[in-house]
Formats: C-alpha cells, structure tokens, sequence
C-alpha cells in the first residue's frame, strides 16, 4: 500500500484540531503549499513545534488563527524583517508562547527518538528562557561534584510535517543533508511529507541516494506538490521567494493587509 | 580610501576574531558573515566558517542540531550576538521589552543564544544602533546573561561589543571602551550609552580598514554574501541579484 495520496489534503488528514505539530525551520524545507492548505481547512488549536525557529510558516498559521500554543527559539522573516503577525499575537496574548533555545528543542525530540524520558543541557541556568519554563528543571549532576544541569522532557509530536525534493513509491523520501528531518519523523507519530516530484526506482537502493534517505518505514503519506516549499527555499534545489517575501512582510504588518494577503495567496479569490 | 561605517565594522571584527579554527554565523547578522568571510580570505580557507543557513558556506551533514553539538563539543571558536537590548553586565535581550506578563515590544527569540552564549569562547556582541535604548543598565528579559555563578559550566562568553559608534571590550563582568569609530566622540558614547564601562585616559579612534581589507571585502567577500544576504550585498557593496553565486 503506498503512502503516496491523491491529493495533498487527504495527505493531511491526520492533522486534526488540538494536534501537536512539528515543522521544520525556514530554509529546512517549509510545506507552505501544506500549510497553506491546513488554513483553508480552517486547522484550530495547534500545538506548533517550529524546530528550531520558524519564518513565515509560523506567521501565517498565527494570522490566521491556527495556533493556540507555539514552542520555537525565535520567528522572523529574516532580512524582511520582524514576523509581524507572530509580534501581534504575543502583544495581543491570543498564543501562549513558550519560548525554547536552539539545541533545547533538538535535544527534547532527540530524547522521544531514542524512547528516553529526557535530555540534559548545557548553558541556560541564569536565563529567563529558564525562568519561565516551569517543565524544565535543573539538577546536580550525579556524574559530578556541584554541577548544576538542565533536565528537559522529551517533545512527542503527534505529527510531523515537512517538504522534501523527492520520494519514491516505497514511502523512502529523500531528505539529503537535512538530518533534523529524521529526527522529526523519529519522534513522532506520524510523518507526513510533501514533495517536488517522485523519484522513479528505490531511493535505498541506490547508496549514494539511501544515505540522505528517510526511510518509507517512517512515513505516513506522501503528497505530490511542485515547488511545495514557494515562497521559502528548497536547500540545494531553488532559492526564498525574496520580492514575495518582502511583499508580505508589507502587507503583513497590518491586520487588514493580513486579510488581504490571505485572499490572494491563500485562499486565492479572485476579485470580481 | 573612503569606506562605508559597515566596512568598518567587519574589518573590526575581522580582527577580533584573530586566528581561530572555527568561527560561527547566526542568523541575521550580515556584518558578522562580512567579518567571517574577510577572515577566512585572509587566512587562505582558515579559519573554518559556518553560516547558518548558508548552504554554500557550511559543512554540516548531521542537520541543524550539528552546530549546537560542534560548540558542546568545543569545536567552535567564535560566534557572535546581538539583542533588542544588551546590558553593562554583558546580558543580552532577544525576547520583549516590558513585563513578561504584558510586554511592549516582542522580538523573535532567543534563537541559540541561552546555550551558545556559556560554551563559544570568544562570542562577540554585535548592535548597529547604539543608544539608550538598546544598550540599557538592565535587560527587561535575559535570553543569555553576560556571566554566570562559579559553578556553571562555562567555558564561553563575551570578549566584546562593537557599535555604529565604538568598540568596547568585555572582562570581569564590565565593558571597557577600546576605541571610538571615526566621526564620533567619547562624550557621544557616553550620552547615548545607558550602562556604566571603564575607559581609558585616552581612548584611540578605531583604525580605518586598509585598502588591502576593502578590496577583499568588496570584490571577493560580497559576491560570497549575496547567497544568504543578498539585500545587504545589494546596499552595502552594490551586488545586483544575478551576479550572486547560486548554490
């Protein structure tokens, strides 16, 4: 039976209101023909991992009221500025933030991929990154003498999603050097992938291909969207969408011109 | 040789990162990847130079948690960070102005920052807009303090922070003003500065970049840029798009 689906919203099916979902950061591989697909379904109440930070993925799902809790180190459109819809919504308290650093939300999916309970740390004691995380705690090292380190609790998604530049029938999607996929799809339950086109034969047949290869084993399904990852960029395949990307930070910053960007990009009405 | 203040600035902390193996980029910080690059071309491919987000400009394969695990293991030298607010305690602020519970101003985050901050040796702070503002007696919020209790593992920390306007040095908790950039004063610094440092009786004026520097950073270091920072590329060393190298 093949993960791949007819079409890219019986693909996301398993993504369902209240869910915890984990997402890949802004030059990783960002699903944006997905994400976009989730709002037009009217997705409520997600529970977003953005590993480790996340651009304009997270800042429309926000707009756009999808997200009820967000756990990520930063969101920003990068060059193109502050991600205006996420500064809103934390502003405004609609989202509950909890705020992580980088390897913090590595480590905590590392942990769920190898079935452990938690992950130990360096840096953070003194941080308000600390301070404000009540489910992270310090303890004494036992393999030390006065050797204070930081405890956190496995993440467990219950979904993950990403795109990637190809899969093959068997569910095997190539995912090169973007390592933090697997572990995505390690940690979670189910993994869901977009891709750019299908690869014909077997990804793990083929050595070179198999060693950036997740395999099928892990993959859930598969939906075929070209350029899926427009306006963000595909590593080693195509480039951010930079006008667009600056053209929604414009259009972004305000509420109205939030909307409007919805329509046209997302929901794609057409003026009358 | 006329430069811009940004030229300035990289050749600054080209310097600042003397002769490590590794240096480390982070996200938005063009004048840190300026820096790096200008290094590394002087050295001939040493130091080592990883850009994140860079796929040209970084030798990761074990995805976007190897650059937190190099530094854990001791394998980056130098990396650099900024904040919406920096301190005189060294602590640096990438999260909110306000309270906590009802903030003023939300920033992205506090990306690496609370882990890189303990174990990169050399980290170097970063603001090109040095005010009062932004250089504050306290942080409203630490993403990463400037030192820690004497049983935390640190090995890392700040050495220093370079400005639009000077360049400070950082040790035993304080920083100490180091030079003043060309076409500004002492006393500008200190009008504008909202933290306390050390000074001494006569503070230098930042050396001008050589004309050696400029040549590389202009015609062989910013084409190398346009790739991840190609709207600063365009401004500061007037790189049209398509003259960028693609990946």
């Amino acid at each position: 039976m093949s993960q791949i689906a007819a079409t890219l919203d019986d693909a996301l099916g398993a993504i369902t209101d209240g869910c915890m979902l984990v997402v890949p950061r802004e030059v990783s591989g960002v699903p944006m023909d997905a994400t976009r697909a989730l709002i037009r379904r009217g997705i409520r109440r997600l529970h977003l991992v953005a590993l480790p930070t996340s651009s304009l993925q997270a800042d429309l799902l926000i707009g756009a009221g999808c997200v009820e809790t967000l756990e990520t180190s930063a969101v920003s459109l990068g060059e193109y500025g502050p991600a205006p819809r996420f500064a809103a919504a934390i502003l405004a308290r609609t989202i509950k933030m909890k705020d992580a650093t980088c390897p913090a939300l590595h480590a905590a999916l590392q942990a769920t991929e190898k079935g452990v309970p938690f992950m130990p740390l360096r840096g953070l004691i003194g941080s308000d990154v600390l301070k404000y995380r009540d489910d992270w705690k310090v303890i004494d090292s036992p393999f030390g003498d006065n050797d204070p380190i930081v405890l956190l609790p496995a993440i467990k998604p219950d979904v993950a999603l990403f795109h990637a530049a190809m899969a093959d029938v068997h569910g095997n999607v190539w995912i090169g050097r973007q390592r933090e996929l697997a572990t995505m799809a390690h940690a979670a339950a189910k993994t869901i992938v977009t891709v750019d086109r299908i690869h014909p034969g077997n990804l793990l047949e083929t050595p070179v291909l198999a060693a950036g290869t997740l395999p099928g084993f892990y993959v859930d399904a598969i939906a075929l969207t070209e350029r899926g990852a427009w306006p963000l960029p595909l590593p080693d395949y195509y480039a951010a969408d930079g006008a667009h990307l600056a053209e929604y930070a414009k259009m972004a910053a305000t509420e109205e011109g939030f909307a409007a960007y919805l329509d046209k990009f997302v929901y794609e009405k057409q003026a009358a | 040789m006329e430069f811009r203040p940004e030229e300035l600035l990289a050749d600054q902390i080209a310097h600042l990162i003397g002769g490590v193996h590794h240096v480390a980029v982070g996200n938005a910080s063009p004048i840190p990847a300026t820096a790096a690059l200008l290094a590394r071309e002087r050295g001939r491919g040493r130091p080592y130079v990883s850009l994140l987000g860079s796929p040209k400009n970084t030798f990761w394969t074990d995805g976007a948690r190897e650059l937190f695990d190099c530094a854990g293991q001791g394998r980056i030298d130098a990396f650099f960070l900024s904040g919406g607010q920096i301190d005189g305690h060294g602590n640096v602020n990438l999260v909110e102005i306000g309270a906590h519970d009802h903030p003023k101003v939300r920033f992205p985050g506090s990306f690496g920052s609370a882990y890189l901050y303990y174990v990169v040796p050399k980290v170097i702070l970063f603001r090109t807009e040095h005010s009062r503002r932004t250089l504050v007696p306290q942080v409203d919020y630490i993403s990463a303090p400037g030192a820690s209790d004497a049983n935390v593992f640190r090995p890392g920390g700040p050495v220093a922070l370079i400005t639009n306007r000077c360049l400070f040095s950082f040790a035993n908790g304080r920083f100490t003003l180091q030079s003043v950039h060309p076409g500004h004063t002492v006393e500008e610094v200190i009008e504008h500065t909202g933290f306390d440092f050390d000074r001494p009786a006569h503070v230098p004026e930042t050396p001008a970049p050589s004309a050696e520097a400029l040549k590389l950073m202009r015609e062989t270091v910013a084409p190398q840029l346009a790739e991840l920072y190609p709207q600063f590329a365009a401004q500061i060393f007037g790189i049209k798009p398509q003259e960028a190298l693609t990946p």
